[in-house]
């Protein structure tokens, strides 16, 4: 059931096709959103990511994965790049890539991590750090079918990392069915009322669904986000399996 | 070769040690699940194995600690791109597990606490090739990284070392598992870049 995605075989989906960037933005000092456009893409589903590989004019590749951050839209793809430090690809991607530059692009992958839009149950997304880019994609695909209810908690150090700020304050502020809770961890802006500090089971109870509502949970960030959110999830009386989880490894994509 | 991404050098490898096509090297151990990690009491723990009649052999955590051990220094290769060289292990090899079931079977399936499951050739299991691995570095296996007990399988891509190991089950027929039905490759062997089906 859960086999095939998306569309496209097996043989399309797992070949390395050319893609050009269209447009790099700047999300957050150290993250950037880069448009592809990669032709003949045969489409994906939100939570899903997609390898890319460069090559240096010696022949020398490096690939990486990286989540796809908005839905399906024809022959053009966006990811967000977090630079992790002594990234190879990652620096590459956040500092030095131009529209018009050439990457490779294969996928998309992942079938467990997804949320699909014709489910109309109700959704619990906890990121941390560059873990809201999955979330963020599942939450722009939602806007354009379902009336599923979503909650967002995004855990980020300070307000300058959170990435689509803006854009993730609107919808919540256009969309009934649409809630977002900012958690900071080192500093807060002027008017936060909640004290700095990592995310709690104060903040899961305050903001996200009762286990009750039997919400489809999707946990991503760094590892000990993961496990902490996770645990707390499960201590609130969530169903295990109805919890999926990305986690970003230390020294992750 | 592929289409050169203008500007970019990439840093080569810092290692003479070869790595299997398209991994890099971390000196971290990143951590890699589907979902939340279970915690699994010892004095409730069982691995048991499973033949293709139904006939199963059970040890408990203390009869596993009474096996024989080994000391296991392997590389290890994620489908997510990282190895990571020389990780030290203490566990028991398959062999001794299996040393007493009486089998035709040519394929298993490995459990976990949790859920998830991994199928491989159990010819991959034999031979001083597999372990059900309970210590790391030299310290009791954390939960994160899938203690008390997991698979270690290390000629094989490490979702196949499946984590919170609970049982093996012998099968006639090879039948995919957690990754394998979505979309990973049946085997994952890192040195063929084995990473998902069709590969």
């Amino acid at each position: 059931m859960a086999r095939a995605a998306v569309s496209g075989g097996l043989k399309v989906r797992r070949t390395w096709r050319p893609a050009v960037v269209l447009e790099r933005r700047q999300e957050t000092p150290s993250a950037s959103t880069l448009s592809l456009d990669v032709p003949g893409w045969t489409g994906h589903l939100a939570g899903q990511h997609v390898d890319i590989r460069l090559t240096a004019p010696d022949g020398y590749q490096a690939a990486r994965s990286y989540s796809l951050a908005a839905p399906e839209d024809g022959d053009r793809i966006e990811i967000t790049v977090q630079a992790v430090p002594d990234g190879e690809v990652s620096t590459y991607l956040v500092g030095d890539a131009q529209s018009g530059d050439s990457v490779e692009v294969r996928g998309p992958v992942g079938g467990w991590f997804v949320w699909r839009p014709e489910s109309s149950g109700p959704v619990l997304l906890v990121a941390g750090g560059s873990g809201v880019v999955p979330l963020m994609a599942m939450i722009r695909s939602r806007d354009r079918v379902s009336q599923a209810p979503f909650r967002l908690i995004y855990s980020v150090r300070e307000p300058k990392d959170r990435i689509y700020d803006h854009e993730l304050r609107r919808r919540a502020a256009e969309d009934g069915g649409l809630d977002v809770t900012f958690v900071y961890t080192r500093a807060a802006p002027d008017g936060e009322t909640r004290p700095v500090g990592r995310i709690s089971l104060d903040d899961l109870v305050s903001h996200s669904w009762p286990a009750e509502v039997e919400p489809t949970c999707y946990v991503c960030g760094p590892t000990g986000f993961v496990e902490a959110v996770a645990d707390l999830l499960i201590f609130m009386g969530h169903d295990p399996t109805k919890i999926k989880t990305e986690r970003f490894g230390p020294s992750g994509p | 070769m592929g289409i050169i991404s203008r500007g970019f050098r990439g840093r080569r490898r810092d290692s003479t040690r070869q790595l299997p096509p398209g991994q890099y090297l971390t000196k971290d151990f990143p951590v890699l699940s589907a979902g939340p990690t279970p915690r699994v009491p010892l004095d409730t723990w069982e691995f048991a194995v499973t033949t293709e009649l139904g006939d199963s052999h059970r040890w408990s955590w203390t009869e596993l600690m009474a096996l024989p051990a080994e000391s296991i220094t392997v590389d290890i290769h994620c489908v997510t791109r990282w190895s990571k060289l020389d990780t030290d292990w203490r566990g028991v090899s398959i062999d001794t597990l299996l040393a007493d079931v009486e089998t035709e079977a040519d394929f298993a399936m490995v459990h976990s606490y949790g859920g998830y499951t991994t199928n491989l050739p159990l010819e991959d299991l034999l031979d001083g090739h597999a372990w059900v691995a309970y210590q790391y570095d030299g310290e009791d296996l954390p939960s994160a990284h899938g203690g008390p007990a997991r698979m270690l399988v290390p000629h094989l891509y490490f979702w196949k070392s499946a984590k919170w190991v609970r049982g093996i089950e012998l099968m006639l027929q090879d039948s995919p598992g957690f990754w394998e039905q979505l979309g990973y490759h049946d085997y994952g062997d890192p040195w063929r870049e084995q990473r998902y089906q069709g590969d």
